[in-house]
């Protein structure tokens, strides 16, 4: 036997699971220590990482929003200034949408896509370790502005002339425009290897009408990111032309139009929050079936309408403008495209509503935060339905009424299904089960404190009270609701706060988890909690929907992958028959040292337009340091 | 404690300990000025002028602040501002000149420290320069003065305003294109400008 | 006269200084239509809420063994679909009361009074017109109006984007620079509307109100004479020192009182300050004493504004404040 493994290649047919997992340890393993922090390309670890820097920017951005409300318990209080105001309620909608809403949705997709799929690694690893770097950076610069005293203070969207440069001095504004340069390229890079994972790497047999919802609802996610981030980086980088070099993208005095602004930022910023909403989706059509005994009630369906709201999610971005001007009968237009993509919205309600009312659900936590889920978001859908309406809109725009709307949709549409996930797939990420006591109490928390906070807006704004106002006067009937709002605010703050606990608690203490706790039906329940640095022993043969469910447990394996060096299986776009081997790429350094030569380059770009020349040196050299060949044996193949 | 572990505790108190470094440097760091103080602003006034009314020196306190009005964004925008309310296009254009002297030629008819030009239009100059000090606080005057020095500054500064939302031709401060712009100086409008002997 | 005297007199007394500010509060031709529209939309969405919520808690309460059954997937295929399809007929019902009531919000009439409005940061500038071109008078932050008459409101930005909105009267509508919008709104009956700037415009968005005070026409053609006409002379001598000292002082560099030499353009009109109800854009009512306060202090009451703190000695601010409080 020894003569014949030195002379042909070590592929895992004839290999029993010892010496197989040995092997495949050995080859895919990253190591510890200094260079297995930074050189690391599994899409595992960076995925745990994308996910608590996401969470630790949700908790930063929590606590500036306990700040506003502070602010505005009581009428012309005195505790924060308007300066400081604006730089805290900028940071907050900056910091959710751009640091945590976007970049958690795609952590989740990174840990979960290669496992649901069935293949060992992400496409383009090392470019995945990058866009990490490149988003970590981006949001310490925008902390770092906070904490200088020079956090941009114009709002999360950056009207213009207000963020023009005339009317915002100072570096605030360039900060925000730039730090929104680091996480689109962040997210262009997860988005562009999602796409190709889920295209080109799915296990044999997983034929287009036998991927997981959670992973069609990423791939549409991912081609919403790069369909729409291109408008807010053209947006973003004439802002800076504009600020620093004196172009007149948006001076109407001389032929620019501030209106351009408002268009290209919406034009991104409609499909943006789809691109938060979409993955939520998939994660309750994931999470569902487990939990009420019974497949999802359709499939097509949900999946049609999953591609028809990305695909309408760019009909629409004028809803938030309707107040700008414009000719009655294009907004007329918005109004029907806004109110049209209510309808694969409810399709989806509708299913899950018949798959939860065919079976017999288990009221363990993920299930009682997609209920939650689905009595909020409907609430907010409905108000999204009334300011689709162009008169309705006029009253209630810019006031609180759309800070209710939008709170709804974002944290009941995401932000609940983003709980309910973490419950549900902690222990395949950890190998621990979070504890079901004290997830019980921060559903209820979060729900109720959630619900007294925000439900109260919908008065307000309904009775003149405007947006972004850092005080209001004693004679307007606002004081007494405002002083409820932020009293409930403290439950919320709660409820996140025993979330916080029992993660961390959970992550040491938890309860050990097998690989199937919850004896759910999709991939990467077949591999042991936490997964191993190569995902499977074999690559699996899917042959139905629910894999797992099928062969009384027992999973149809592919073999015939090296086991000597990292490769992975290559299928068809339809059908997923298998077409090649694919190498992928070693732990390398290259994608850290890039980040670090990109970050210089944007960040010396908002004080000089020879960044531009001078910074791209170095990203030059760590670019060709990284493609250039190392001999290692995948350069081979 | 393993070695990665110690790794990412260094890692993270190094990230910990920068974010506290730079709440400290922000808090430090002089917020915008909405408000000055009238002490304050009684002390601005109090300037000390050398004969013929060509520089001399500030107020302790200007230095105590740190001297904002030259080198602050948010200053240095204000006086923009200013620039534009008081009229002073009129006279000066946009910094090119017209019957008042230009401001990028190089050439600073009274010197070029702050307190020169502070004085000038506090207090007017000969041949036609009013006196702006009843139409004006000091910390206005103070904050005019720092602008239009930007105006004609050497040398590139990241602080300096940019472009208008306006019609202007001349290139934005913050190009420092001054250089670019000036003239062969001195270029009077009047042969007898500048100070009296 | 005496009963538009009284009617005036009730309806400040019962309204209060601070005005009406509430979409569901509405006294104007199209927030009523805007009102209806609301009343209908929100009841039609929280019956859908219930049904939807109420379905969701049935189901779960229910208790019964999974089913898998061809039966129940043709039940829920038929669910799902009428469910589909009861969600279209609803939301394109929604959308034609959208559209008509967007049809009911017509363009002013030709007799309508025409009002320039300049969005600043952060106050209201109001030009009245004489006839299509010629500037009658300015005003600052309150606007009257007549009483069942359409006003088109021509609005225009000095610097960034402000939006008009007062809510008891009409929907809101941007003020754009590089852009004249128009905007259409018509008083029922008298009273005071306070209205708010809608979008964030910088340091002291929360502090730029206006109001609008609907007058019936007797009234409101006397207060328009009286605005066109220039600052009534001071006549305590208290009054006469502050004229004084506002225009020796750098009152006159920003300000303009019709009738003095003080011309300034880039702060308020103040011809006729005293007869105003609030001053700072919708912060203070106006009173001897609240001027007094905002001119000692501007920079304390709204942090950032333009107006500088300018320092006049006790005896210099109580003239002016007496001055200024005589100018109705």
């Amino acid at each position: 036997m020894m003569g014949k493994e030195s002379s042909r290649p070590l592929l895992d047919t004839d290999l029993d699971d010892v010496v197989l997992e040995a092997r495949l340890a050995k080859t895919w393993e990253t190591p510890t220590g200094f260079w297995g922090i930074f050189a690391t390309v599994d899409h595992k670890i960076i995925a745990r990482r994308y996910l608590a820097t996401a969470f630790v920017f949700l908790f930063l951005g929590g606590l500036l929003a306990l700040a506003m409300r502070l602010q505005l318990s009581r009428p012309e209080a005195r505790f924060i200034g308007p300066d400081r105001y604006n730089q805290i309620f900028t940071m907050h909608g900056t910091n959710m949408m751009f640091l945590f809403a976007v970049p958690v949705m795609e952590a989740v997709a990174i840990y979960l896509v290669p496992l649901m799929v069935g293949t060992r690694n992400i496409a383009f690893p090392r470019l995945n370790a990058y866009s990490y770097w490149v988003f970590l950076f981006g949001g310490i610069l925008l902390w770092l502005s906070f904490a200088l005293d020079t956090a941009p203070d114009v709002g999360w969207f950056a009207y213009v002339p207000l963020a023009g440069p005339q009317y915002s001095p100072g570096k605030r504004a360039d900060l925000w425009a730039q730090m929104i340069t680091f996480t689109e390229v962040a997210a262009l890079a997860v988005a562009v290897e999602i796409v190709v994972t889920v295209f080109k790497q799915r296990a044999p047999g997983m034929s287009l009408d036998r991927i997981p919802v959670l992973v069609w609802a990423m791939l549409v996610m991912s081609f919403l990111v790069i369909l729409a981030m291109p408008a807010i980086m053209f947006a973003s980088s004439t802002l800076i032309l504009d600020r620093l070099v004196g172009t007149q993208f948006y001076n109407p005095a001389k032929g620019g139009d501030a209106l351009l602004w408002q268009h290209l930022f919406w034009f991104f910023g409609h499909p943006e929050v789809y691109i938060i909403f979409i993955p939520a989706v998939g994660m309750v059509s994931t999470i569902l079936p487990t939990f009420v005994g019974r497949p999802l009630f359709g499939y097509l369906a949900l999946v049609s309408a999953l591609v028809a709201t990305g695909i309408l999610s760019f009909g629409l971005w004028v809803h938030h403008m309707f107040v700008v001007g414009l000719p009655r009968v294009g907004e007329s237009f918005f109004t029907a495209s806004s109110m049209a993509i209510a309808l694969p919205a409810g399709v989806q309600i509708f299913c899950w509503l018949a798959t939860l009312w065919a079976g017999r659900p288990v009221f363990k936590t993920p299930v009682l935060f997609v209920l939650g889920f689905i009595v909020t978001f409907v609430m907010g859908g409905l108000t999204g339905v009334m300011v689709a309406s162009v008169p309705f809109d006029t009253q209630v725009h810019d006031t609180y009424f759309v800070v209710a709307h939008f709170h709804y949709v974002l944290v009941g549409g995401a932000v609940f299904p983003l709980l309910g996930a973490v419950y549900y797939w902690y222990p395949k990420i950890c190998g621990r089960m979070m504890s079901e006591r004290l997830g019980r109490w921060v559903f209820g928390l979060i729900f109720v404190g959630f619900h007294l906070t925000f439900f109260p807006m919908h008065i307000l704004g309904l009775a003149g009270m405007p947006r972004r106002v850092y005080t209001y006067q004693p004679e307007l009937p606002w004081a007494g609701l405002n002083l409820f709002v932020s009293l409930s605010s403290l439950i919320l703050a709660t409820g996140f706060l025993l979330f916080l606990i029992d993660a961390l608690r959970s992550w040491r203490h938890g309860r050990p988890a097998g690989s199937n706790p919850w004896g759910a039906s999709t991939l990467e329940w077949a591999t042991t909690s936490p997964p191993p640095a190569y995902n499977f022993r074999r690559i699996p043969v899917v042959s139905s929907l629910t894999p797992l469910l099928d062969n009384d447990g027992e999973l149809t394996v592919a073999a015939g992958l090296r086991t000597d060096r990292r490769e992975l299986l290559i299928t068809s776009v339809v059908e997923a028959l298998p077409q090649s081997r694919e190498s992928s790429p070693r732990n390398s350094i290259w994608p850290f040292l890039a980040s670090i030569a990109t970050s210089i380059l944007f960040v010396w770009s908002i004080f000089s337009p020879w960044a531009v020349v001078w910074g791209a040196i170095p990203v030059a050299l760590a670019l060709i340091a990284w493609f250039w060949p190392k001999g290692s044996p995948e350069d081979e193949s | 404690m393993t070695s990665a572990k110690s790794v990412k505790l260094a890692v993270g108190l190094a990230g910990i300990c920068l974010f506290f470094i730079a709440v400290f440097i922000g808090w430090a760091r002089q917020p915008r000025q909405f408000r000055v103080d009238p002490p304050i602003a009684a002390a601005l006034e109090q300037f000390r002028l050398m004969p013929n009314a060509i520089s001399g020196t500030p107020a302790e306190v200007y230095f105590a602040m740190g001297k904002p009005y030259e080198s602050t964004a948010f200053d240095l925008s204000q006086g923009k501002r200013l620039y534009a309310w008081f009229g002073c296009s009129q006279c000066h254009g946009d910094g090119t000149g017209k019957t008042g002297p230009s401001f990028l030629d190089g050439w600073w008819l009274y010197g070029p420290s702050m307190v020169s030009i502070v004085a000038s239009i506090r207090d007017g100059r000969p041949h036609g320069m009013p006196a702006f000090k009843d139409e004006m606080t000091i910390d206005e005057i103070w904050q005019l003065a720092g602008y239009v020095k930007s105006v004609g500054a050497y040398s590139t500064s990241s602080k300096a305003p940019s472009r208008n939302d306006d019609k202007t031709d001349r290139p934005a401060e913050n190009r420092a294109p001054a250089a670019i712009l000036f003239n062969e100086g001195p270029v009077l409008p009047r042969p007898d400008q500048g100070p009296s002997r | 006269m005496i009963k538009a005297l009284i009617i005036a007199v009730l309806v400040v007394s019962v309204a209060g200084c601070s005005g009406n500010q509430s979409a569901l509060d509405v006294h104007g031709q199209s927030a009523v239509a805007l009102k209806q529209l609301i009343v209908i939309m929100v009841i039609a969405c929280a019956i859908i809420w219930l049904l939807v919520s109420g379905f969701l808690v049935w189901a779960v309460a229910r208790r019964r063994e999974v089913r898998d059954d061809e039966v129940t997937k043709r039940k829920m295929t038929v669910g799902v679909q009428s469910a589909a399809i009861a969600t279209v007929i609803i939301v394109a019902g929604l959308t034609m009361i959208s559209f008509y009531t967007t049809r009911l919000l017509n363009s002013a009439a030709d007799d309508a009074v025409v009002v320039t409005v300049k969005g600043q940061q952060w106050w209201w500038q109001f030009v009245y017109k004489q006839d299509q071109n010629q500037a009658l008078f300015q005003t600052a932050n309150e606007l009257h109006i007549p009483v069942g008459r359409d006003v088109r409101l021509e609005l225009e930005s000095i610097d960034v984007i402000h939006s008009f909105w007062v809510p008891s009267l009409a929907g809101k509508l941007d003020l754009i620079p590089g852009r004249k919008n128009i905007l259409t709104m018509r008083a029922d009956r008298p009273g005071i509307y306070r209205g708010q700037c809608a979008e964030f415009c910088g340091l002291q968005h929360s502090h730029m109100a206006l109001m609008v005070i609907a007058e019936e026409k007797a009234d409101y053609e006397r207060w328009r004479m009286s605005q066109a006409a220039p600052a009534r002379e001071p006549t305590s001598d208290e009054a006469l020192a502050g004229k004084d000292v506002f225009t020796a002082r750098q009152c006159a560099a920003c300000h303009t009182i019709r009738g003095t030499p003080a011309v300034g353009t880039s702060g308020p009109d103040l011809t006729h300050v005293g007869a105003r109800q609030m001053i700072g854009a919708g912060l203070l009512e106006t009173t001897r004493g609240s001027l007094a306060a905002w001119i000692a202090d501007p920079q304390t009451l709204k942090p950032g504004n333009n107006m500088p703190l300018v320092p006049l000695t006790s005896d210099e601010l109580r003239q002016v404040s007496a001055y200024l409080e005589g100018l109705k």
